[in-house]
């Protein structure tokens, strides 16, 4: 089974379009910090403006605000939201690209299960996504480091302010590098199941997208008849809770407290979700793909 | 005979009228000037520090803000001029946190009418009130609260214009001689915070928040500064208030 994993890496990384997701990553991380660098203030000013009546803003402020913690947060909020397509590039191409080229059932000839193919094929686009979000993690988190610096990281949130200090930033990163794995490979189970039913990886791809474009919408939208009825069910719901982690405890008088997460039930729960879906998706795909004739 | 008497009758009268009048004009003559003393003891008190710099704890008290405690360091230097810098991290300095050095009351005492509103029931602190002459000025009103025995100002209230209002309360130690203070808790007043959920993108972990629309709007923010110690008179460089 590792050989066969190995050779469903191998034929991923073959493919120039495997790359594209990488290059898109690095582009769009490159333009925000080159925008940051050079004309940071700008958007400083506008996230600021509410409170200038308030407090004083010098520019050494503006600068040290901007520091890499925040451009990295600022970049997860833009990235995380696009990401999904580059994964169901890769997990709706899966099952689908194999029967649309006509070696699915060449691949099936093997002395291995189906379930066992299906757990290779689904363990290469976990694996994908999770290099997809090391790429991500080293330009966007460890780039910005080395060309803002750091600093305390302040979050704006719509109703309140988070700051946390300089060195209880790291963790909350990778703690929400590791949720947004879980977030994407929900993506990637749910393009996956869909590339079972298709015989060409276009559809699946779509397909995919078509439903997380629709359920982010709904997941924004503050209308209360989905709050309390749709919205708590949707996974795109869950996917944002990599923010959790940056969301902090405060004593009575709004002092931060270090290390501390405001509602960690909340996040796991959100985590144990987004599991359940992933085991959902994958145990219905592998049940499809088990009594599904294969004809290409 | 008639004449002496009436001599003294007159002169008794007259001195009766003089002591009346010393009776009931006096106190107020001697509480007019004691408030204009006791401001000048105060300010005489202030203008000993030209300069300083000061190492402290910054506590931030805002409903919409949540931050850790800062180390910083506070300079100022003569007439008016005061920095709070966070040397190691990020804080939120309220507007008007010039106000936190006393000096700022007393830049020109000439512009202001002293008013002596008597004694604090509890504190038996003086509180006098200074009214600026010029109509144009910022401030519109300040409120001292003085420690009359240690010529030291122990709350202050500044009305301004523009920013609401600044309250002062001090907690004086090892630096009382030179009226610095080594806590100081300043109160302001903040304006609404809200930012549009779309550029947020806010995580719903489902938990019910407070509903009180007015939770977020025109609220008193406080800064508590704990100073661990001060370098008074050494010099400041004008570069650390650019």
């Amino acid at each position: 089974m590792w050989k066969l994993l190995k050779i469903e890496l191998f034929k991923i990384f073959k493919r120039p379009r495997t790359y594209i997701a990488f290059g898109a990553i690095a582009a769009v991380v490159f333009l925000i910090q080159i925008a940051l660098k050079y004309d940071g203030k700008s958007y400083v000013d506008l996230l600021l403006n509410n409170l200038s009546g308030s407090f004083e803003f010098s520019d050494e402020f503006k600068g040290k605000l901007l520091n890499g913690y925040m451009i990295c947060f600022v970049i997860l909020n833009t990235l995380l939201i696009q990401m999904p397509l580059l994964v169901a590039l890769i997990a709706g191409d899966s099952i689908a690209g194999e029967a649309n080229m006509g070696t699915l059932r060449l691949s099936l000839t093997k002395p291995i299960s189906r379930t066992e193919y299906m757990l290779v094929k689904f363990g290469a686009s976990v694996i994908y996504t999770f290099a997809l979000l090391v790429w991500m993690a080293i330009l966007a988190l460890f780039g910005s480091m080395i060309i803002f610096g750091t600093n305390d990281l302040v979050v704006l949130r719509s109703e309140g302010i988070e700051q946390m200090k300089h060195f209880d930033v790291l963790w909350r990163y990778f703690a929400a590098f590791g949720y947004a794995a879980v977030a994407l490979t929900t993506v990637s189970a749910l393009a996956f199941l869909l590339s079972v039913f298709a015989e060409n990886s276009i559809g699946p791809i779509i397909a995919t997208m078509s439903i997380v474009i629709v359920f982010t919408i709904l997941s924004e939208m503050n209308i209360p008849i989905y709050d309390q009825t749709i919205k708590p069910y949707l996974f795109t719901s869950h996917m944002v809770a990599w923010k959790g982690f940056f969301y902090v405890q405060a004593d009575a008088e709004g002092t931060t407290i270090n290390g501390s997460i405001e509602n960690l039930p909340a996040v796991l729960r959100s985590l144990g979700i987004l599991i359940i879906y992933i085991g959902v998706f994958f145990s219905t795909a592998v049940w499809v793909f088990r009594k599904k004739d294969i004809l290409t | 005979m008639i004449n002496d008497f009436g001599l003294i009758v007159r002169t008794t009268r007259k001195g009766f009228t003089l002591s009346l009048a010393a009776i009931l004009l006096f106190p107020s003559m001697l509480k007019a000037q004691t408030a204009d003393e006791l401001i000048q003891q105060v300010k005489a008190k202030l203008d000993k520090v030209n300069d300083y710099q000061a190492n402290g704890k910054m506590k931030t008290n805002v409903v919409f803000i949540k931050a850790p405690i800062a180390n910083v360091k506070v300079y100022y230097k003569k007439p008016n001029r005061l920095r709070i810098n966070n040397e190691s991290g990020i804080s939120f300095i309220p507007k008007g946190s010039v106000n936190i050095n006393l000096n700022n009351i007393f830049i020109n005492t000439e512009g202001f009418d002293i008013i002596d509103v008597g004694k604090e029931d509890k504190t038996n602190f003086r509180i006098i009130k200074l009214l600026p002459k010029d109509e144009n000025a910022e401030v519109v009103l300040s409120t001292l609260y003085i420690d009359e025995k240690l010529s030291l100002i122990r709350k202050a209230k500044t009305t301004t214009k523009e920013n609401g209002t600044y309250e002062l309360e001090m907690t004086y130690g090892k630096y009382a001689a030179y009226g610095l203070a080594d806590k100081i808790n300043f109160s302001f007043n903040t304006k609404d915070y809200k930012l549009p959920k779309g550029i947020t993108f806010d995580y719903d972990d489902g938990s019910k928040k407070e509903e009180n629309p007015d939770k977020l709007k025109n609220k008193k923010g406080k800064v508590e500064i704990t100073y661990s110690d001060y370098i008074i008179n050494k010099g400041v460089p004008d570069s650390v208030f650019k």
